[in-house]
């Protein structure tokens, strides 16, 4: 939205500076036509002389005004280029600013229009045109005609050097409109003037269709790889540790002591409790962990008969609540305790689901509410509210930037990790417990790593790497323990 | 076998989702995947609405606490859904459909949907999320009370920060006005607080990747309702 409110401002200005310089040159053949006209009106041949000198005059020192009918120059050394690690469904398409793209303000280029052919056949189906963009390279994007008119075009912004434009269906869904499977690419990029003119095409570029089959290396981003080797070997091998006896101390989390304390408290006051999953589907792992807690919590509250209500935002959770809280029903040898009506789906409207939750719980006055799993703005206001009721509250979530809200409002947190080492230690098994030590392996690792970035970092700053044979600045000592091995390349 | 298999799927899918992460030819099996997430979804989406329409019903029946808001809930989702379904108030979009009524968009500009969308649900929501700055008022209120150590850290720290974030600082004593609180706010936001960020994405990203591996090995099954 920033990018779109500057450019328009840009253009804008520069549309106005344009109408200036119009103006002036107006202003200016204006003038000079009063001149030649006067010439004709002027009886006296000394007058003419006169006024022919001022005319000469005028033409010589006449401002030089740059024409808007002057066309402007397009883009050049059009590259296109396939980018690695990407299965085959990517590429670059890269170029040279048009000379009349400038820095200084007075630039007369509003966009650059890339234009994708394909050869010898056209396309002949809109749907097999679907591209996905990388954000922030593309402000607009135009498709137009079909059969032998043309293709497809995108607009970038100016100052813009490439654009990286990824396949979006597969081979088999190319084919699978018409499309010449056989065929190539012919890529060539206009520039696009601030008065809406276009310049002349650019050089064309031939280039094979995106490649259907794998081309590049089977295992990507390796360095990472090995490290996610390293610390699930590790979690494994604990686990198994565990598994023959090895007894590991699992350090105690407040937050999950409490929840006796909750429910406890609850069947004093004989209040309901109330538990959130975050507003999230089943496919974040935040939902999942707080699941296996309401598994835990459903058999506590069993055991004393209390009352949970579970209402989610998604209906997949709610079944999945439903298995939860039934199966610890069972497990705490109380059937009759499940009661379906109580796990309920809302809305998948965020806010419609807090006025629904905050509702009930000025209605009902739980004595306990838990709040675990994936929560974004409306944390505060659900705590807020369970706070406003007395209820004794416990969250956890790994959301770092809805943290501080739980931490301000809550009576226990569970920060982060201590919501996924939530269902090892509930659970009590040897088997998750040792999965816990091998977490604690792989932060010794990153403490490692992390030292070394700072001596690495330190290093850098003392002794820079200096300059290649081309001149160019070396990259510093952290790069690679940066970019490849931790962002994988 | 009824936990055995869901297991086995979540397995197995997992696994795969992980592996493409890493091997580009693996890529396309995990877009299948996320296909048919979205498809297992929207089927959800159906037994959703049921569920609402049960759950609101037998409210309405039993004449429980808030049976009202249950009628509102219900008629409002009957007419959101009517109106949708039913385009109403949309127009064909092209020359060429002038004759098919339903050919518009439902959430075409000036329809009743787009109406309802833009005058009802987004002024509802406007204000549901306005109720935001007064529970951070009365949250930071109680957060930054100095009953230890810490808490007022925790106080001074909140104030620094505040008054660097304040463009106009004419209120400030002139005796204060050595301190450079822009800088000493971004010290605190660049050093101490993204630290702490990082120290805590780390243990996630930990977290994260046990819990995962608890799922695929199917070690942890409590999601699932446990082995009973």
């Amino acid at each position: 939205m920033w990018r779109s409110a500057i450019s328009i401002r840009h253009l804008a200005m520069r549309q106005t500076q344009t109408q200036h310089g119009a103006c002036d040159e107006a202003r200016t053949q204006y003038s000079v036509l009063s001149a030649r006209q006067s010439l004709g009106i002027v009886p006296c041949a000394a007058w003419r002389l006169l006024l022919l000198v001022a005319f000469i005059t005028l033409e010589l020192f006449e401002p030089t005004v740059v024409s808007a009918a002057d066309p402007i120059r397009p883009p050049s050394n059009v590259k296109v280029e396939e980018i690695p690690y990407r299965g085959g469904t990517s590429i670059k398409v890269s170029w040279d600013l048009s000379p009349d793209d400038t820095t200084d303000g007075d630039s007369r280029v509003e966009a650059y229009e890339i234009r994708f052919d394909q050869v010898p056949k056209p396309f002949s189906q809109i749907e097999s045109l679907a591209f996905r963009f990388l954000p922030g390279w593309i402000w607009n994007r135009v498709w137009r005609g079909r059969g032998s008119s043309f293709v497809m075009r995108l607009q970038t912004l100016p100052g813009a050097r490439s654009i990286e434009p990824s396949k979006y269906y597969d081979g088999s869904s190319f084919d699978g409109t018409g499309v010449d499977s056989g065929s190539t690419f012919r890529v060539s990029v206009v520039s696009i003037g601030t008065d809406k003119a276009r310049s002349a095409y650019s050089n064309a570029v031939t280039f094979p269709r995106f490649r259907t089959s794998p081309q590049t290396a089977p295992i990507d981003k390796s360095w990472f790889a090995l490290v996610v080797i390293l610390v699930c070997g590790t979690v494994i091998v604990c686990t198994e540790l565990a598994r023959r006896g090895k007894p590991f101390y699992v350090r105690p989390i407040a937050g999950l002591q409490a929840i006796e304390e909750a429910v406890g408290r609850a069947t004093e006051m004989g209040k309901p409790m109330l538990f959130v999953p975050g507003i999230q589907d089943m496919n974040e792992i935040d939902t999942v962990a707080g699941l296996t807690i309401l598994s835990s919590v459903a058999k506590t509250a069993a055991e004393y008969d209390t009352p949970i209500e579970v209402p989610t935002t998604r209906s997949l959770v709610m079944t999945a609540a439903r298995e939860a809280v039934q199966a610890a029903a069972l497990a705490a040898g109380r059937p009759d305790y499940y009661n379906e009506d109580r796990i309920y789906y809302v809305t998948d409207e965020q806010f419609g689901y807090v006025a629904h939750t905050c509702g009930w719980m000025y209605r009902e006055q739980p004595a306990a509410c838990f709040y675990l799993g994936k929560f974004y703005a409306e944390s505060l206001i659900l705590a807020e509210t369970g706070n406003a009721v007395g209820a004794i509250q416990i969250a956890g979530t790994a959301e770092t930037t809805q943290l501080p809200f739980f931490v301000a409002a809550c009576d226990y947190t569970l920060i982060g990790e201590e919501l996924f080492a939530a269902s090892a230690y509930l659970s009590g098994e040897p088997a998750q417990l040792g999965m816990l030590k091998g977490q604690d392996f792989g932060k010794l690792a990153a403490m490692v790593l992390v030292v070394i970035g700072c001596l690495l970092a330190t290093w850098d700053s003392i002794l820079p790497r200096g300059k290649d044979a081309q001149g160019k600045d070396l990259p510093p000592r952290t790069q690679f323990l940066r970019d490849e091995v931790l962002k994988g390349g | 076998m009824q936990k055995t298999v869901p297991v086995v799927i979540a397995g197995s899918v997992g696994a795969l989702m992980a592996l493409a992460f890493f091997s580009p030819p693996l890529l396309w099996m995990r877009e299948k995947a996320e296909e048919w997430f979205t498809i297992l979804a929207a089927i959800a989406m159906l037994l959703g609405g049921t569920n609402l329409c049960v759950h609101h019903l037998r409210r309405i029946s039993d004449r429980e606490a808030g049976w009202g808001f249950s009628a509102v809930t219900l008629l409002t989702f009957v007419i959101t859904v009517g109106v949708g379904v039913l385009k109403v108030g949309v127009v064909p979009e092209s020359a060429r459909n002038l004759d098919r009524a339903w050919s518009g968009g439902y959430l075409q500009e000036g329809g009743a949907f787009w109406w309802m969308f833009q005058y009802v649900y987004s002024p509802m929501m406007s204000t549901m999320f306005a109720l935001l700055a007064f529970y951070v008022a009365s949250a930071a209120f109680r957060a930054f009370r100095a009953k230890n150590f810490e808490a007022a850290l925790l106080l001074v720290t909140a104030i620094i920060v505040l008054i660097g974030q304040t463009p106009d600082r004419d209120f400030l004593p002139e005796q204060l006005s050595f301190i450079r609180f822009e800088t000493l706010t971004e010290l605190c936001k660049k050093t101490f607080v993204t630290a702490g960020q990082r120290a805590i994405m780390i243990g996630i990203a930990l977290g994260v990747a046990a819990t995962s591996l608890r799922i695929l090995l199917g070690l942890d099954r409590s999601y699932l309702g446990g082995d009973e």
